[in-house]
């Protein structure tokens, strides 16, 4: 069986969060090794690790980190995106729950290496008690020494800040995210100029996933060949995939870059209830949907191109044969125009009517031009917006109607009363009135959610 | 309500913990501080920011109208939140949502008339391999069901603080508001409550039950069965 806990390693450990379980289990050794091979010695290192970024883009961290200009006389600064929110994706929030001491040293060891004094965490706001658990953990390292003026006597300085956000989706692009990070509405900025070069306060600036930061004090203290000896070539390192959905024991299974749904699944308990599956997203909402003709897929960035979609944040949302797809789309859609910031014209304006016009199919009331009225809003959001939040929303939609284009095109729904499958959580009183718990339950073969 | 020399010395704490002259970085905690006085992010709140970070009312408002945490009326004590996003709603998270909604007779972002539960649906709260999930007052409640949901909300009326899956002990918003903007929870044994449960480790299950006896990292993690760890003393 392909499992390999690293980074959730200490995950079961009794009170695995505390600096001193933290320590008892090697804890800031590689952190001590670090300051022995100075900064170009770690970028270089996590170079030839080839170590690529866990939150979503996949963008090689060495490669990141050795963009940003030295002897510049700006300061720099280390971000750390914990602004997990992306539908399906659930890795880095246990992970600073039960584990944020390898956060920590990762970023001590990755502001050594860029040389930045000053770190923040920016962490949703949603996730109250991770910020406990991160708040408690960053003051066990100033008073061991770890965080502060002259860490370990090494004449490197280092202040970490846990700053919270305030509950918006698009904070977890970085641009957007740095913009929020100085007190504003958080919404994307043009590229160029990058972070790398105008990032915080428009100096240099890192801005790393916490999965990746926290791989980095293993990629120390283990070596690159012990790090490559997992995945494959261009996507080496263990991975958190994330299950959930119609999987009979959803969660977090660590395993090598490349490991298939097909053995991802055998680990999980197979779907639910013996089912068949019909769709999964390989790496969160944002990602073509896959189907069942993908299951030997290797879930790493260059396979799951290959097959079509994006590995993303590995956050796998596993759909079986009873889901109506349209209502599948039609929800996600919406996630997409609440959470769309405004600021682009096209996916402002677009994600709305995609919206409108999903729910007017739900409800039987479209008609055959409507699928190619979707496909073409979403070829006139795709590419056209600032940030990647416009091209995410057009992936269920398009993957959905590749797919499954029979469940957009029918007139008239059947199975589902009518009235009912175009009411959501979303709607206002309808919703509210209805017995809408006892309609879906009832075991229509297209509900969205069924009994389980 | 005005500000009090507390609040005020609670800005300047957060200042603070920004590079010399970015001070503006303060904003979202300070709204998080303000919303702890008042239950809401008042106009007094928003003057206040303003005055303290030396920038316009129009600038604060611009932010605080742009993030969903900050609310413009008084939330009830208990703020639930229900995912209705796919991982939840695969599993009838919609179902829970709607059921909370009858069963309290108020809609998204509205409040019972007792003042004690804000009732709201929410967009993915990263714990799909718990849904479908809820949160009160942003401790989670995992793998709810329409019946086990209005159990939780009728204590909540009753007066009572219903136990979370994860998470502290229940606090008020004011309380959890207090810590958005930074400070550390001061009740003993917080930080201990429950963060991992099953779905967490489900890998990490399957790894130890192949490892070698003997080996530190086997041994360490059978010490100790799920649900990982349990309020024992804070760290």
């Amino acid at each position: 069986m392909p499992v390999t806990p690293v980074l959730t390693g200490r995950w079961n450990t009794p009170e695995s969060w505390t600096l001193a379980t933290y320590e008892r289990t090697d804890g800031y050794q590689a952190l001590r090794q670090a300051l022995e091979m100075g900064p170009d010695g770690i970028i270089g290192l996590v170079k030839d690790s080839g170590l690529r970024g866990r939150g979503g883009a996949g963008f090689p961290t060495g490669m990141k980190w050795s963009f940003i200009p030295q002897g510049d006389g700006k300061p720099h600064y280390l971000v750390i995106n914990a602004d997990e929110g992306e539908p399906g994706t659930c890795k880095d929030a246990p992970l600073m729950m039960a584990d944020p001491h390898s956060l920590i040293e990762g970023i001590i060891i990755a502001s050594f290496a860029v040389r930045a004094n000053h770190a923040f965490i920016y962490l949703r706001g949603e996730l109250v008690h991770c910020g406990r658990r991160l708040r408690a953990a960053v003051a066990e390292a100033y008073h061991a020494g770890y965080l502060g003026a002259d860490i370990l006597g090494s004449g490197f300085s280092l202040d970490l800040v846990v700053h919270s956000g305030a509950g918006a989706y698009i904070c977890g692009e970085e641009t957007a995210l740095l913009d929020s990070l100085e007190g504003r509405r958080g919404q994307p900025r043009l590229r160029p100029p990058f972070p790398a070069t105008h990032g915080l306060y428009a100096s240099p600036t890192v801005v790393n996933n916490v999965e990746t930061i926290a791989s980095v004090p293993y990629i120390v203290r283990r070596g690159v060949e012990w790090f490559r000896s997992m995945g494959r070539e261009r996507s080496p390192g263990p991975k958190i995939y994330s299950l959930s959905g119609h999987v009979t024991r959803p969660g977090q299974y660590e395993a090598p870059m490349g490991t298939t749904l097909a053995e991802l699944l055998e680990m999980a308990g197979g779907i639910r209830g013996g089912r068949r599956l019909k769709a999964w997203t390989p790496g969160g909402s944002s990602t073509p949907m896959l189907t069942a003709d993908h299951l030997d897929v290797p879930l790493d960035f260059e396979g799951v191109a290959e097959a079509g979609s994006l590995l993303g944040t590995a956050a796998i949302m596993i759909m079986d044969e009873t889901v109506d797809m349209l209502r599948v789309v039609r929800r996600l859609t919406q996630f997409y125009a609440h959470e769309s910031c405004g600021k682009c014209t096209p996916c402002r304006e677009g994600t709305p009517w995609m919206v409108g016009i999903l729910s007017r199919l739900e409800r039987g009331e479209g008609d055959v031009t409507d699928v190619d009225t979707l496909l073409d809003a979403c070829d006139n959001i795709f590419g056209r917006a600032f940030c990647a939040l416009a091209d995410g929303a057009t992936s269920p939609i398009v993957s959905g109607i590749t797919f499954f284009r029979d469940e957009f095109l029918r007139a008239v729904p059947t199975g589902s009363a009518p009235g009912h499958a175009g009411t959501s959580a979303l709607a206002t009183e309808s919703a509210v009135t209805e017995s809408a718990a006892t309609d879906s339950v009832a075991g229509s073969p297209d509900a969205l959610a069924r009994a389980h | 309500m005005p500000m009090t020399e507390r609040t005020r010395a609670a800005a300047r704490d957060i200042i603070a913990r920004y590079p010399q002259g970015r001070s503006r970085s303060a904003l979202l905690p300070m709204l998080h501080l303000v919303q702890a006085e008042d239950g809401c992010v008042t106009a007094e709140g928003i003057e206040f920011c303003a005055t303290e970070l030396g920038i316009t009312q129009a600038e604060v408002s611009a932010v605080a109208t742009f993030y969903t945490m900050y609310k413009r009326q008084p939330a009830g004590d208990w703020l639930v939140s229900v995912c209705t996003n796919l991982s939840c709603a695969l599993l009838g998270g919609e179902d829970v949502y709607a059921r909370l909604s009858q069963h309290l007779g108020v809609g998204h972002d509205q409040t019972t008339p007792d003042g004690a539960i804000t009732l709201e649906h929410a967009e993915c709260l990263a714990a799909c391999d718990y849904a479908p999930v809820m949160t009160v007052n942003y401790e989670f409640f995992d793998q709810v069901d329409p019946d086990s949901a209005v159990e939780i909300v009728d204590a909540l009326q009753r007066g009572e603080r219903p136990v979370p899956t994860r998470g502290a002990p229940l606090c008020t918003f004011v309380e959890a508001s207090r810590q958005l903007a930074g400070f550390h929870d001061p009740r003993p044994g917080a930080v201990a409550g429950p963060g991992v449960g099953e779905p967490s480790v489900a890998g990490l299950l399957i790894a130890d039950a192949g490892t070698p006896a003997g080996t530190a990292a086997g041994a360490a993690r059978r010490t100790h069965t799920v649900p990982t760890d349990h309020p024992t003393k804070g760290s």
